[in-house]
């Protein structure tokens, strides 16, 4: 059981009976239709987005979020499948009249119109009082830190004031959920980190559903109550960040979240709830938890900073196996081996940069690599 | 040294540019002024600001130059709601028959002015139209349009599509996102075609002559005076037409720059 998910069962509990998701989509599909033949962006989706969640919708580029996003917004219609927004069906509304908020990814600010219009914009469409307005859009401005820069025009501000403006606006309707289209994608490293401690804050502020789309692991790691990992149009792993990076349910997504190595076979046998997995003549595999039995093919997955390197041969009940240093990279923090085994397959190794730098292995060296049981990790095909 | 050298050459070669671009419009504006006895007008013969008292002496003259702004305000204003809802159409939107449209424009754009005058007149001749102000503002559509759909066509092209999605985001309808947001963006280019038009208009001669049965429009009446001399009222008008398209072009320049 992870803390996160512990945080996120617990509140849940709190909050008393099944609550109506903020957000749900029931297998929902999009196909488009390219030079005459049908393109399934999205192929059947189906999740429930709780209120007051940090959502990520995680993936490579083409893997379906942003469809998948803008269906929720309203700007794509579902070829299949329901879109619910708390609980009432929205598939067919106009993205105007849906209470939901977007930031785009290049914040789409009016050009011709100041800050305080920008912001305004919104609240003016749905004709609230002049004098509620000016309230909250002032308030709005406060959140975001740009208190007195009301009068100034989008192309006068730094991207990371414009990226604040976009979300006010946003934010301003109090929207039922907001979604966030990569609206850190187009600022600096600095800028991004900074901004991602901000928009937590900012959403714990509101206390609004986020929906954040994004192509960055470390972004959606970060930030995200929860993470939907998707490829190829579907979702590949809905789950906690921890869980997902620990936890991986498909090669996908161990490949694709952080740096694994996948190490596979046939269980050999099956010992004190380990199946074991033989590799080479010295080595062996323990996988924790593994539903395979004796003779079953089986695919692991194992972080590197997970894995020791000694040049004794490891002893007790964890996986161990043999290999040759092939190449050492520093890299200040930790260094980063790739070892070769016996049967050709490579395994990227992290070490921690201890005070004692003498242990630390060479290129060329044969070397012992082993791992906790409950690190490796079994993944289906 | 070869360097400098090579400055001043194109110092002085510049200015000879402008000077012979702007030489014969320096000349209008002169001989406006110019207190002229015998009939033609083309040699100096004292300063006097009779002839802008007597702007309007001429009935004729008064009655195309009228005519003309006539023609040019409608058509002004007909092609750059056509041409400026073309454009978007042309920028924005996949549909059938949009590479025909955008060769139709270009063809416009590309056809000598004789051919579109004499086929417009058959046209005209076999539709048993009578001639005059109506067909001329017509042909000033015609002539006229694709250059406004260039301009706008070009500003929608270069706009982020966000910009209506966010709008819609934000509760606007199809008509107040027009109306808020596309509009206001593409607003240097509806402007900038619509001045190219009224430019096109005010001087046209060639489809005009095809067109104009017995209609005169201010060009068509100063070719006609061009053997009889050119009476110096025309150098005035030239003069003050001139001046409001230089006022109006630097009052765009401004205005866009403040808006973009």
């Amino acid at each position: 059981m992870t803390e996160i998910q512990a945080g996120t069962e617990a509140a849940a509990a709190a909050s008393g009976a099944p609550q109506v998701p903020a957000i749900e989509l029931d297998g929902v599909v999009k196909e488009y239709l390219a030079h005459g033949e049908v393109v399934q962006a999205v192929k059947g989706v189906t999740l429930a987005i709780a209120e007051g969640e940090f959502f990520s919708l995680l993936g490579p580029s083409g893997c379906g979020k942003t469809t998948t996003m803008r269906m929720v917004a309203g700007f794509e219609e579902p070829t299949r499948g329901v879109v619910r927004l708390l609980g009432q069906d929205v598939t067919n509304v106009p993205p105007n009249k849906r209470d939901v908020n977007m930031v785009f990814q290049s914040y789409a600010l009016f050009p011709h119109m100041s800050v305080w219009e920008n912001v305004a914009f919104g609240l003016r469409r749905r004709k609230v009082a002049e004098a509620e307005i000016r309230r909250r859009v002032g308030e709005m401005l406060e959140i975001v830190d740009l208190g007195g820069r009301e009068k100034r025009r989008p192309r006068e501000m730094s991207g990371g004031q414009q990226q604040r403006v976009a979300l006010a606006r946003a934010l301003v309707n109090r929207p039922r959920a907001l979604l966030l289209d990569e609206p850190l994608g187009a600022l600096d490293l600095k800028l991004r980190q900074a901004m991602q401690i901000e928009l937590k804050r900012i959403q714990r502020e509101v206390g609004i559903t986020f929906v954040y789309v994004t192509h960055d692991q470390s972004e959606a790691l970060t930030m995200s109550d929860r993470i939907a990992v998707m490829n190829d149009g579907l979702v590949e792993q809905l789950a906690a960040p921890r869980e997902i990076y620990e936890r991986p349910a498909t090669a996908f997504v161990a490949g694709f979240i952080g740096t694994s190595n996948l190490l596979s076979g046939a269980v050999d046998r099956v010992e004190s709830g380990c199946a074991v997995l033989k590799l080479g003549e010295h080595g062996r595999v323990l996988v924790a938890e593994a539903s395979q039995r004796a003779g079953d093919p089986i695919s692991v997955t194992v972080r590197p900073e997970k894995i020791t390197i000694s040049t004794e041969e490891p002893s007790g009940d964890i996986s161990a196996v043999r290999g040759t240093v092939s190449e050492v990279v520093y890299l200040g923090l930790y260094n980063s081996y790739a070892v070769r085994l016996a049967d050709g397959a490579e395994v990227t190794v992290f070490q921690q940069n201890a005070l004692d730098s003498s242990s630390t292995a060479e290129r060329g060296d044969a070397v012992w690599l082993s791992w906790q049981p409950h690190h490796s990790y079994a993944i289906g095909s | 040294m070869r360097g400098r050298l090579g400055d001043r050459l194109l110092h002085v070669y510049t200015w000879l540019i402008i000077a012979w671009l702007t030489a014969p419009i320096a000349v209008m504006i002169l001989f406006g002024f110019n207190d002229k006895q015998s009939k033609s007008n083309t040699s100096w013969q004292g300063f006097t600001l009779r002839w802008y008292g007597e702007l309007f002496a001429d009935g004729s003259l008064t009655g195309a130059l009228v005519n003309s702004l006539e023609i040019a305000v409608i058509s002004t204003v007909l092609t750059t709601v056509i041409g400026t809802l073309l454009g978007l159409a042309l920028g924005r939107y996949r549909f059938r028959g949009k590479g025909m449209s955008n060769f139709l424009v270009f063809a416009a754009i590309s056809t000598p002015e004789l051919v579109m005058g004499a086929s417009l007149l058959s046209l005209f001749v076999s539709g048993n139209t009578p001639r005059g102000l109506l067909t001329i503002t017509i042909a000033h559509v015609l002539f006229s349009l694709s250059f406004v759909v260039v301009t706008v066509r070009a500003r929608v092209v270069g706009l982020d599509p966000s910009l209506e999605e966010a709008a819609r985001d934000l509760g606007a309808g199809t008509w107040t996102t027009f109306r808020l947001v596309t509009l206001p963006a593409i607003m240097p280019a509806v402007f900038a075609g619509a001045l190219l038009a009224f430019a096109l208009s005010i001087d046209d001669y060639v489809v005009t002559s095809f067109v104009n049965g017995s209609t005169l429009t201010f060009p068509l009446w100063i070719i006609g005076s061009v053997k009889v001399g050119i009476p110096p009222q025309v150098n005035v008008m030239g003069t003050l037409i001139f001046g409001i398209g230089v006022a109006i072009a630097i009052g765009n320049a401004i205005a866009s720059r403040r808006r973009t």
